[in-house]
C-alpha cells in the first residue's frame, strides 16, 4: 500500500473516529453548545440535557476529555522522527499573535454564538440535521472559500493563513 | 451514564482521533484546516487532498452513522438567514483566524501554542458575548 492510500484510511479513521466523539459528547445538538455559551444561565443552575435557560457544562467536559489526551500526544510527538505515514510532521510553526488570528477569531466565535455549530460538529451532522446543518454548512463552505480568495489584510506583513499549513513556501494572492 | 460522563468520554476519543491523526500523517486534526484546503486555490495546496477528503467522508459518514444509535436532535426550524450568517463567519473566522475550536481549542491547547490559547479565548468570549446579546434582544 502507497503512503499516500495509508495516509487515506488513517484520515478516513481519524475523521470518523473524532465525529463518535462528538456524538457521544453531545456536541451534534446545537441547544447543548448554545447552553454551554448561555453563561448567564449559571444564576438559574446546571443542567445536563440543554434546558433553555440553565447552564450546560458538557463542552467543558468534552473539551476536558480532548486535552487530556492531546497534552500527552503532543508532549509524546517530538519523540517520533517522522510519522508512521509521512516523511515528516506538518506542524503549525508560527508563535505570534497577529490582527487576522484576532480578527478571524472573533468573527468565528460570533458565527458560532448565533447558531451552535462549529465546523467539525456541522460536518458530522450534515446529513442528519435536515434543513438546519445543510444551509450551515453551504454557507460554511462559500465563507471558507471566500476566506482563501479574499483574505482579511493583516497588518504587518500581508501573509496568508496557507503558509502555516502549506510550509514555508509563500503562497500567491490570489483574487 | 450519566450525560456529562458521556460528554467526558466523546472528548477522550475525540483527542484519541487527533493522536491518530498526528501519529499517523503527523498533522493537526483541525477540521476548518482540513475542510478549507479542500476549498483552497489549487496551487495554495503543495500537498495531496485525498486525505483531507478520507477525513471529511469519515467524519460525515460516521456522524450519519452515529444517528442508528442515538438519535439525532429534533432542532426548532431557525430563519434561514440566521443559519447563512453563521455560516458565513465560521467559515471566514475560522479561515482567517487558521483554526477552530478543534485545531485551536483541541490540538492548539494540547500543544500549549500561545496562538492557540489566544483565538480559543477570542472565540470563546465572542460566543458567550453573542449568546449574551441575542438572549438580551429576544427578552
Amino acid at each position: 500500500m502507497t503512503q499516500m492510500t495509508q495516509r487515506f484510511f488513517w484520515a478516513l479513521f481519524s475523521g470518523a473516529l473524532f465525529a463518535v466523539g462528538l456524538v457521544l459528547g453531545g456536541m451534534t445538538q446545537p441547544a447543548k453548545v448554545l447552553g454551554f455559551l448561555d453563561i448567564g444561565g449559571l444564576a438559574r443552575g446546571i443542567s445536563s440535557s440543554a434546558q433553555p435557560g440553565y447552564w450546560d457544562p458538557s463542552l467543558a467536559f468534552v473539551m476536558g476529555g480532548a486535552l487530556m489526551v492531546t497534552l500527552v500526544a503532543f508532549w509524546l510527538a517530538p519523540r517520533l522522527a517522522r510519522p508512521l505515514a509521512d516523511a515528516q510532521f506538518h506542524l503549525p510553526q508560527r508563535n505570534d499573535i497577529d490582527r487576522r488570528l484576532l480578527a478571524g477569531g472573533a468573527l468565528f466565535g460570533i458565527g458560532w454564538g448565533l447558531a451552535g455549530y462549529c465546523p467539525g460538529p456541522a460536518l458530522a451532522s450534515v446529513l442528519t440535521g435536515g434543513a438546519d446543518t445543510l444551509f450551515f454548512v453551504a454557507a460554511m463552505v462559500i465563507g471558507m472559500w471566500a476566506a482563501k480568495r479574499f483574505p482579511l489584510p493583516s497588518g504587518a506583513n500581508g501573509e496568508l493563513a496557507e503558509i502555516a499549513e502549506a510550509g514555508p513556501a509563500p503562497a500567491p494572492r490570489s483574487v | 451514564m450519566h450525560p456529562f460522563l458521556l460528554s467526558l468520554m466523546g472528548g477522550l476519543l475525540i483527542g484519541l482521533s487527533s493522536w491518530l491523526l498526528l501519529f499517523t500523517l503527523g498533522r493537526v486534526a483541525g477540521v476548518s484546516g482540513i475542510a478549507s484546503g479542500l476549498v483552497a486555490p489549487y496551487r495554495a495546496l503543495r500537498d495531496d487532498r485525498a486525505w483531507r477528503w478520507a477525513f471529511v467522508l469519515g467524519l460525515v459518514g460516521a456522524g450519519l452513522a452515529m444517528a442508528l444509535i442515538i438519535a439525532p436532535p429534533q432542532i426548532p426550524p431557525r430563519p434561514v438567514f440566521l443559519l447563512v450568517a453563521a455560516g458565513l463567519l465560521v467559515g471566514y473566522g475560522t479561515v482567517t483566524g487558521s483554526g477552530c475550536t478543534s485545531g485551536h481549542g483541541v490540538c492548539g491547547l494540547g500543544r500549549r501554542s500561545v496562538r492557540s490559547l489566544a483565538a480559543t479565548l477570542v472565540f470563546m468570549g465572542m460566543g458567550l458575548a453573542t449568546v449574551a446579546v441575542v438572549k438580551a434582544l429576544a427578552a
